[in-house]
């Protein structure tokens, strides 16, 4: 077995095994985290098949946001898994059976599938071929030439939803006691301590 | 490929959008600096971008030309319908001034999102394949929700921006579908590309199940029936000034893509997609004249009222001819005028930092206020479509189109619906002019009198100089066959 092969049974074991705790750990950050595990593995998986801007793409954007924002929400909501959990039992035999269906429905699809052979020879667009370029450059090629009017209008389209949720949900509280270094740099010992005498049985006023 | 092969596009066909991105972006930097003081520098920042836009949009030749690989496209039609757009978006930053600074949300965000939007209404009225579409769609949208719940400390405007987003983004996944569609069974995205695909002229199920995506799509943009249920809710509950924006400037982006798209791209199919415009055209005919009649609030009759417009500005695409869509052109300017106009005078409704928006606060506004009356009036006489206003020409245009297309049943609706419509207009004026006047509103600001100065003089004297205009609607339609 070449090592190729033993990191690909290594990664599919552990998305799977990963994949199956996430559904059925108690713990809901545990799901969370098991979660985070499958998709590093998947990202394993597309590195051993050459589509490495996929793997990186994938831990980016799902381990980088869209996991740590399950994280949040699980962790921040008061949500009752126990409960939600409580009628399992009830609805697996029609779950098992809506899943066996969609497993034969895939099994069928993917049975009668065929590639045009003229799709595979000669691919299309500008592409060079996989050995010259990585498919982060060629990517790249095309998005910064091609594609730039897209990917700037995307830009613009990121740049609206920023402006919108600072204008929605910002706001300025008066009354916040606020950290200010400079200020407190400058503080003398004659700002701070005061001397007084304090006269004997009468004391001081504050 | 080495760098010598790549070739840089050619930015000057869309010089406008790239004066105001990098505009948008100067000032967002300026007033994140600045702090909340800036709203009133930024503002006027806009507006002289707005304007430095226009110019450059004037003096494109109008001549056909693609760039950025094919997907951005300036003729005749993007020149006219992109001035349409830059006017709405100016007046609705002359419009908001005064208003926000009242309500104390003069924030300089506003003219900003403004900005961004408008962006993304011109690329709308550039676009030459469907992602180009879609993004510049998209950015309008995405702006259109935010500034919806400008007010977010009003319950009704974050209801409307909460709304707004939760249907906009239904039906953008619509209008998504509706390309995959087209792209699956035509193979490319470009709208040339599917013009020769689809040359033959008939076209697969799979075809027609994209159009009729596409179609409802772009009608939830426009507010067509039966896609408009959001329109009195979203007009009613946004800020005056935003749903002046939104019935005015949107509204020709709207109608300018929807007519890139079917004349662009679906020329030879045209069957398909005019049974569709029909059904829609006369449909909001009817919902906009007869749903306004029992309305109270001037805001949700508007509303109701741009329904029925966009109804009589499809009745013109629907024709599929050069003369029905110069006629949409035509309404599209009049309808921008008319609309903006109105707005001006309901704004102006203020009295000691209070906003009336009911049709009984006009009550006997032509004793308190003879000229912004004569003015109202002169508006909803000209949305009624009664001659020598402008109103009755647009109408009149597209009317004409339609019957030369064979369409006669559709012209004869749209004539009966606006018989119908002109009741709650002329119901307006009645009020104003034979009800017993109410209090004195406050003085009008100076940027509702440009826009209401502007506005009016195109209604009252288009019938002495129609030239200009039809001229260049002329222009635009003959671009696109």
């Amino acid at each position: 077995m070449s090592a190729a092969a033993a990191f690909f049974y290594l990664f599919a074991g552990m998305t799977v095994a990963s994949g199956f705790m996430v559904i059925s750990s108690r713990n809901p950050v545990a799901s969370v985290l098991f979660l985070i595990l499958a998709f590093v593995n998947a990202a394993g998986l597309f590195v051993l098949l050459g589509a490495e801007f996929l793997a990186m793409i994938l831990v980016v954007v799902y381990v980088g946001a869209v996991a740590v924002l399950f994280l949040f929400v699980v962790m921040m909501l008061d949500v009752d898994f126990a409960q939600l959990r409580q009628g399992f039992q009830q609805y697996l035999p029609i779950g098992a059976l809506i899943g066996a269906i969609l497993l034969i429905e895939i099994l069928l699809v993917v049975g009668s599938w065929t590639i045009d052979p003229g799709l595979v020879q000669a691919p299309l667009g500008p592409l060079a071929s996989a050995e010259s370029v990585t498919n982060t450059q060629a990517l790249g090629r095309v998005l910064y030439t091609d594609y730039v009017f897209y990917f700037q209008l995307a830009g613009l389209v990121l740049l609206v939803a920023m402006i919108g949720a600072i204008v929605l949900t910002l706001r300025d509280r008066p009354g916040v006691k606020r950290q200010n270094i400079a200020t407190q740099n400058a503080r003398t010992q004659g700002m701070a301590v005061e001397t007084r005498k304090v006269p004997s049985r009468q004391g001081v006023e504050v | 490929m080495n760098a010598a092969q790549i070739v840089m596009p050619s930015l000057g066909p869309a010089l406008p959008e790239l004066i105001l991105a990098v505009g948008v972006l100067v000032l967002i930097l300026y007033g994140s600096f600045r702090g909340e003081r800036s709203a009133e520098a930024v503002n006027v920042g806009a507006l002289v971008l707005l304007v430095l836009a226009l110019f450059v949009v004037m003096s494109q030749s109008g001549a056909k030309i693609t760039t950025l690989n094919g997907s951005f496209i300036v003729d005749g039609f993007s020149k006219v319908m992109k001035v349409l757009i830059l006017l709405g978006s100016a007046a609705a930053i002359l419009l908001s001034r005064d208003y926000f600074q009242r309500e104390r949300i003069d924030r300089f965000e506003f003219p900003l999102l403004i900005l961004l939007c408008t962006i993304g209404m011109l690329v709308m009225a550039s676009a030459n394949d469907l992602i180009a579409m879609y993004l510049g769609l998209e950015l309008q949208s995405l702006a259109a929700y935010v500034i919806a719940a400008f007010h977010r400390d009003n319950l009704r405007s974050t209801e409307a921006g909460l709304k707004y987003f939760v249907l906009g983004a239904l039906s953008s996944g619509m209008l998504l579908y509706g390309s995959s569609l087209v792209y699956g069974f035509t193979g490319t995205v470009s709208f040339p590309g599917i013009v020769a695909a689809l040359s033959d002229g008939n076209a697969g199920f799979g075809i027609v199940l994209g159009i009729v995506f596409v179609a409802a799509g772009v009608a939830f943009k426009m507010s067509a029936v039966p896609f408009h249920m959001w329109t009195p809710d979203v007009y009613e509950g946004s800020p005056t000034p935003v749903t002046a924006f939104f019935a005015s400037a949107p509204k020709m982006a709207a109608v300018a893509m929807t007519v890139r798209i079917f004349i662009g791209a679906f020329p030879d199919v045209t069957a398909i997609w005019q049974q569709i415009i029909v059904f829609i055209a006369i449909a909001s005919m009817a919902l906009g004249s007869f749903a306004a009649i029992g309305q109270r609030s001037i805001k949700r009759l508007m509303a109701y009222s741009s329904i029925g417009n966009i109804g009589y500005a499809l009745v013109g695409l629907a024709a599929g001819s050069q003369a029905g869509i110069s006629g949409v052109v035509i309404y599209m300017i009049i309808y921008l005028a008319m609309t903006l106009g109105a707005f001006a005078v309901i704004l102006s409704l203020r009295r000691g930092g209070q906003m009336f928006e009911t049709l009984d606060d006009l009550s006997g506004l032509s004793r308190t206020h003879p000229v912004l009356a004569f003015c109202l009036a002169a508006m909803m006489f000209s949305l009624a479509g009664i001659p020598p206003l402008a109103g009755f020409f647009g109408k009149y245009f597209v009317f004409r189109a339609a019957i030369e297309a064979n369409l006669v049943a559709l012209a004869i609706i749209g004539v009966v619906t606006s018989v119908v419509g002109a009741f709650y207009y002329l119901r307006l004026v009645k009020v104003m002019y034979f009800d017993e006047p109410l209090a004195p509103y406050d003085p009008m600001p100076p940027g509702l009198r440009i826009v209401l100065g502007l506005s009016t003089v195109v209604v009252v004297l288009f019938v002495l100089l129609p030239a200009p205009l039809r001229g260049a609607a002329d222009a635009a339609a003959k671009s696109l066959f």
